[in-house]
This record gives structure tokens, C-alpha cells and sequence, in this order.
């Protein structure tokens, strides 16, 4: 991989990282009155694959939606104005942190619940066969949602109608705060369920993403050709609590030393080591530190939506 | 003006409509097989062909989610549902976010789709084919709801709802999808729109769907007996045409509402307690509701029965709010020559199933 490429990928995991870690620090000033599910520990799964999105190409995400939308280039300031509650954010104030949303980038929205988007996402895929339109879906989810029914249903139809669909299985191990082992049986296996549909099946280290982004390139190549829709499983993990800005280690619903453990995966610190050039990354952050400041303060000095805004929709 | 039965209205409404707009697509389980449902999608998909007449899994969530991805692009889908319990296993769709993208989208994004669901009653259907659940989705902001009574009306309401820039439940009932009506091409149906279809001054009688069809049924009776009463048809029921309502209610003093469900948190209610919030002043009698027991709908024939309204309530409650006497005599004449003595079938000759 060239320089250029790690670079880049560097650049949206450091983003993605940052961004959160801004909105961890000041979400006790009361400002961001809204759930916030951040995405630290988990940044190389969206970099990777987005970084082989088109800007035409579309995603659909879900409640944990921060990291999702800064990889595939939505506008910052928006996102950061909308968990704000102002005006300037992408769905004005009326969505917060779990309805991002920027269709100039191809980012269709995302929701907060489990599984729902993913049928969305299939719908969309469906109109762009039916228009002859070649853009890829991408639709992003958890291991959570491969529990809902819906997520059964989207696949087969996926699969019957040919639908070039990228379904991203982000596995953090964890819904809210329950376990792998207490919602599935230990031998289930996702990768025969996949190909029981008919669906390719790819699985890789979601916290490295340079092996992210290689393999993702490979599959988008395959499904544009084909047409197969294909689900790759990417293993990372939360470090935050499930909502909110802080550490929750302490609440023992984790094993204990499996933070840590992941914690040593940190896929921030991976990539810069695997770039080495001090000075690059140096000039990359600050370059970004800068941007996300200024999204912070432009959030925070927009207006409040007026209430009449309220009127433009059908009750 | 010709005649054509509730069905091929229907029928007729998609297909003109397909025909207008390539982008009308059909989604469903069994809108192409040989009943296709209930002759309502029937020869649609060769004519327009698998891309736009889509034959679906057993899926109906997924499939409520996958035309919602569709129409936010520019499709505009019809879901169909053989019965209204199975669209229930799409609510989480269309309750958070079918009725909600456009609001969450700021705007930016729309919802125009249609979604069909058959309200089933009688011949044995029982307590998951018979179900009248059209309040479960006029509570929703975001839905449109209607619930047309007749070839016409549902016709041109079809027509409109695939016109509709928002998503609309769309309430076909199945004992109507027999009945033949004259189609008048002439106005088109807005949603939202009562239509008074008799005049009167004692009493309002607002009613909808297949309970219209019963209160029609006693129409001549009242008239025999100087009633005068002036009936509405709601055909939609969000957004509810108030001021039709309260206009009617204004002149007469006096209104009872026949749900084609259960009366408890219905449609009936929702009325009653709009009416009287915004129409007090003009009420001379308590208002009034009627509709099926509040108790689940049973298969046997003879339970059944009894959970249906039935013609003689129908009379007893309006004499009730008039104040006036039956005639017995006349009552049970009336009955027996017009009436079918069983509720759970559509007419006497009935031969199932439906």
C-alpha cells in the first residue's frame, strides 16, 4: 500500500477518534442534550471500508452512526450543529446523534433501531437495479442486528434479486450491555448463515485498518462485477460506555482485562505505527485539529431551530 | 356511467396509474399468483413485467423496509396485504420509520408509498382474519388513512394515494370488494374529504368502509318512519374532515358515530370527543357509538354473530338518540324482508370462503 493511501486512512481513523473524543470532554457542559453512542475503539471498520466507497455510493447507518458519516464525508460542521440541536445541523435539530444524514455524500441516514436500516438499505439497492444506476449500498450494523428477524428477511431478498449490497457486520461483542454468550448459542455460526442465504461471506480484523480497507477493495471489486451482495464480519470493540461519554469498566458487565486487551489493539495507534513519519502525522492532526475545533465552535454559536419549521411537515 | 365491482376499481386504479408513472412499482405476496389478490392485481405483471410487479418472500418487514428504501429514491410502491394482522408484522416500519422520514430527513427526503391491507370479517375468519385495526395507524402522525365504501370512491382515493407525496394505509374492506358501484371519472377524491352522501336534519350518522354499507341498509327505514337523517361517509380517516363533521352536527344537534371496529379507543371515539371539544355548544343529546363487542372475534358462526353490529342496534341506538318509539311490528317486517338474518356473512346467499 502506498503512502499516500496509509496516510489518508490515518487521517479519517485520527477524525473519527478525535471528533468522539471532543464530544466525550464537553458533553458535560449540557449542551449536547441528546443520546450520544460513540464510536472510540471502533474507527478502523468505518475508515476501511468507506475509504473504498465512491462519493456516489451510498450508506446507511444505524445508532452508532458518528464514525459511519465522518468516514464517508459528510460535513462535520452539520454533524456536530445536529447533535448540538441547532439549525445549522443536517436534519435541522430534529434527528441528534442518531439520525445522521448527508445525501450529497451518498449517506442516507441512519437509525437508531436495531436492524431497521438494513431493509432500508436493500430498498434502496432494489431502486438502483430497477434505474440501472451503479452506485453500491453499504449498509452498516452491528452484531446485534443479525439477531433481528429483519436482518434474515433483507438477506434472502438481497440475495434472490442479485442486489449489489455491501452489509458491514461491525462486532463489538456487546448490545448495550449483554454478552455474546447470553443472546447466541456458541456454536452459531454467521458465516454459514450468510452463505445459507446465498451471500458471500468474508470476515477480518476490524481494528486494523489497513487490512480493513485491502480486504473491503477486493469485495466491492467482486460485488460491482457481479452483483453478489456479500457481508463481511469486522471484529473490533467499544471502549465507552454503549451511551454516553464515558468509561464504564467499572459497571463489571465485562470480564475483566478484556478493555485492556483491546485496548492494546487501539486501531489509532496501530496505523501510525504502521506509518512511521512523524512529521506526516504530525502536520496531518494538527491540519484536523483545527477543523474539528472550528466545527465545535460553529455548532455552538449557530441558532436554535425557529418552531415554525415544525410546520413544513405532514402531521 | 359504468358499473364495476369494489375489486376491479382497484384494478383499475394501479393500472391506470402504473400506466401514467414508470415509477409505480407493485410489491406483494401473491399479487402475481392465479387469485392474484382477490383479482386486484390480476394480469398486471404481464403487462408490465417482474421489475415492476415484484412477487415477494414471506417477509413483510423487510419488504415495508425495502420499499421505504425505494420511494426515499423516487419509486413509488404499493405493498399489498392479504389481511391487515399480517401487515402487523411490518409495524416497527411504518411506525418509526415510514411515518417519520420525511420529518427526519428535515424534509429532504419522501415517502410516497402505498401500503394495501384487506379487513377481513365473517365466514369463520375469526380472531386473526377479522380484525378492523384502522385506528392503530391513524394515531400515527406522519400516515395518511383511508377507508373508502365504495367502487368510486376507491378508485379515484387509489389513484390519489399513489399521487400522494406521503405514505398512505389504505383500507380496502373484503366484503366490499364484490360490490359494484358506477365510477365517476369526473371529480378526483382528495384525501382528507367526508362526503355527505344523504341530506338530513334530525341526526348526524357518520360512519365508514363496511359499516357504511350496514347503515345504508336501514337508510329506508328511517326514511319510512320521518327520520331524516344525514349520512357521512368519512372514506378518509387521517386527516379526519372536521369541518364536514361539525357542520352536520351544527345543523342536526345530534350524532352517533358507527365504527366498523371496536368502539373502545376507536374512530368513534376519536370523533365523538373532537366533536364534542369543538361542537359542544351545538349538541342537543348526548353523542353517540357504536361498533363490534369489545371482545376478540370468534370462527363459530353463532359466537360470531353476536360480536357483530347488526341491523337492529343499528335502529334501536338512532331511535334512542331522536327519542323516538320503534314500531316493533314494522321493525321486525323491515327486517325480514330486507335484512340477512346473519351478521357473518356479506348477504343471505353467501358461499364461502372468502
Amino acid at each position: 500500500m502506498n503512502r499516500n493511501t496509509k496516510l489518508n486512512l490515518f487521517k479519517i481513523v485520527y477524525k473519527i477518534r478525535k471528533v468522539e473524543e471532543t464530544i466525550s470532554k464537553l458533553y458535560s457542559e449540557n449542551e449536547m442534550r441528546c443520546p450520544v453512542h460513540l464510536s472510540i475503539g471502533q474507527e478502523a471498520v468505518a475508515s476501511g471500508v468507506c475509504s473504498n466507497l465512491k462519493e456516489n455510493d451510498e450508506i446507511i447507518s444505524t445508532h452508532r452512526s458518528h464514525a459511519h458519516y465522518i468516514a464517508k464525508g459528510g460535513n462535520l460542521n452539520s454533524m456536530i450543529s445536529e447533535i448540538y440541536g441547532k439549525k445549522s445541523g443536517c436534519a435541522l435539530g430534529i434527528g441528534g446523534s442518531m439520525h445522521l444524514q448527508d445525501l450529497k455524500k451518498g449517506i442516507n441516514g441512519s437509525v437508531p433501531i436495531v436492524g431497521s436500516t438494513i431493509p432500508i438499505g436493500v430498498g434502496i439497492a432494489l431502486f438502483n437495479k430497477i434505474k440501472k444506476k451503479n452506485n453500491l449500498v453499504t449498509i452498516f450494523f452491528g452484531e446485534g442486528a443479525t439477531e433481528e428477524g429483519v436482518f434474515h428477511e433483507s438477506i434472502n431478498f438481497a440475495a434472490l434479486h442479485n442486489l449489489p449490497i455491501l452489509f458491514v457486520c461491525e462486532n463489538n461483542l456487546y448490545s448495550v450491555y449483554t454478552g455474546l454468550e447470553q443472546r447466541q448459542p456458541k456454536k452459531r455460526d454467521l458465516k454459514k448463515i450468510c452463505e445459507g442465504n446465498s451471500l458471500a461471506y468474508y470476515h477480518e480484523d476490524g481494528n486494523d485498518v489497513i487490512k480493513v480497507h485491502n480486504k473491503v477493495k477486493e469485495i466491492v471489486k467482486r460485488i460491482r462485477k457481479n452483483n453478489q451482495p456479500t457481508l463481511i464480519e469486522l471484529s473490533t470493540y467499544r471502549w465507552l460506555e454503549h451511551c454516553g461519554p464515558n468509561w464504564d469498566d467499572n459497571l463489571r458487565y465485562r470480564p475483566s482485562g478484556e478493555l485492556k486487551k483491546w485496548i492494546k489493539k487501539c486501531p489509532l495507534a496501530r496505523i501510525k505505527k504502521q506509518i512511521k513519519n512523524k512529521p506526516l502525522i504530525s502536520r496531518a492532526t494538527k491540519q484536523l485539529d483545527k477543523e474539528i475545533n472550528s466545527a465545535f465552535v460553529f455548532a455552538k454559536n449557530s441558532k436554535f431551530p425557529s418552531n415554525k419549521i415544525i410546520k413544513n411537515f405532514y402531521f | 356511467m359504468k358499473e364495476i365491482k369494489f375489486s376491479e376499481a382497484i384494478l383499475e386504479a394501479i393500472d391506470q396509474s402504473m400506466q401514467k408513472d414508470k415509477s409505480v412499482i407493485l410489491m406483494g405476496l401473491g399479487i402475481t399468483d392465479p387469485k392474484s389478490i382477490f383479482g386486484t392485481t390480476k394480469g398486471l405483471l404481464k403487462k408490465y413485467g417482474v421489475k415492476r410487479v415484484i412477487e415477494t418472500p414471506t417477509s413483510e418487514n423487510a419488504v415495508t423496509g425495502i420499499a421505504l428504501g425505494a420511494s426515499i429514491k423516487g419509486l413509488k410502491p404499493i405493498i399489498t396485504h392479504q389481511r391487515v394482522e399480517f401487515a402487523l408484522l411490518s409495524m416497527e416500519q411504518i411506525i418509526n420509520q415510514i411515518a417519520k422520514w420525511n420529518f427526519m430527513s428535515a424534509g429532504k427526503q419522501s415517502v410516497p408509498l402505498v401500503i394495501r391491507m384487506i379487513i377481513g370479517k365473517g365466514w369463520g375468519q375469526g380472531p386473526q382474519h377479522s380484525q378492523s385495526l384502522e385506528v392503530l395507524f391513524s394515531h400515527i402522525p406522519g400516515l395518511k388513512v383511508v377507508a373508502p365504501s365504495n367502487a368510486s370512491d376507491a378508485k379515484s382515493l387509489l389513484m390519489t394515494s399513489i399521487k400522494e407525496k406521503h405514505p398512505v394505509i389504505f383500507f380496502e374492506h373484503r366484503w366490499l370488494h364484490d360490490i359494484k358501484g358506477k365510477i365517476e371519472n369526473k371529480k378526483e377524491v382528495k384525501i382528507g374529504k367526508a362526503k355527505i352522501i344523504k341530506k338530513g336534519k334530525d341526526l348526524t350518522i357518520v360512519s365508514f368502509s363496511e359499516a357504511l354499507i350496514q347503515v345504508m341498509r336501514i337508510y329506508n327505514f328511517l326514511k319510512m318512519n320521518n327520520v331524516s337523517a344525514e349520512i357521512i361517509d368519512l372514506r378518509s380517516l387521517r386527516p379526519l374532515d372536521e369541518k364536514t363533521i361539525i357542520k352536520s352536527v351544527s345543523k342536526t344537534g345530534k350524532i352517533i358515530v358507527i365504527d366498523n371496529g371496536w368502539t373502545k379507543y376507536g374512530i368513534a371515539s376519536e370523533i365523538i370527543s373532537m366533536v364534542v371539544e369543538k361542537g359542544f355548544k351545538f349538541l342537543k343529546s348526548p353523542p353517540k357509538k357504536i361498533g363490534i363487542e369489545n371482545i376478540s372475534i370468534s370462527s363459530s358462526r353463532t359466537l360470531a354473530e353476536k360480536t357483530y353490529l347488526n341491523s337492529k342496534q343499528i335502529i334501536h341506538n338512532i331511535f334512542k338518540i331522536i327519542n323516538k318509539n320503534i314500531d316493533k311490528k314494522k321493525l321486525n317486517e323491515f327486517i325480514k324482508k330486507n335484512e340477512n338474518d346473519h351478521t357473518d356473512i356479506p348477504y343471505q346467499d353467501f358461499r364461502g370462503p372468502f
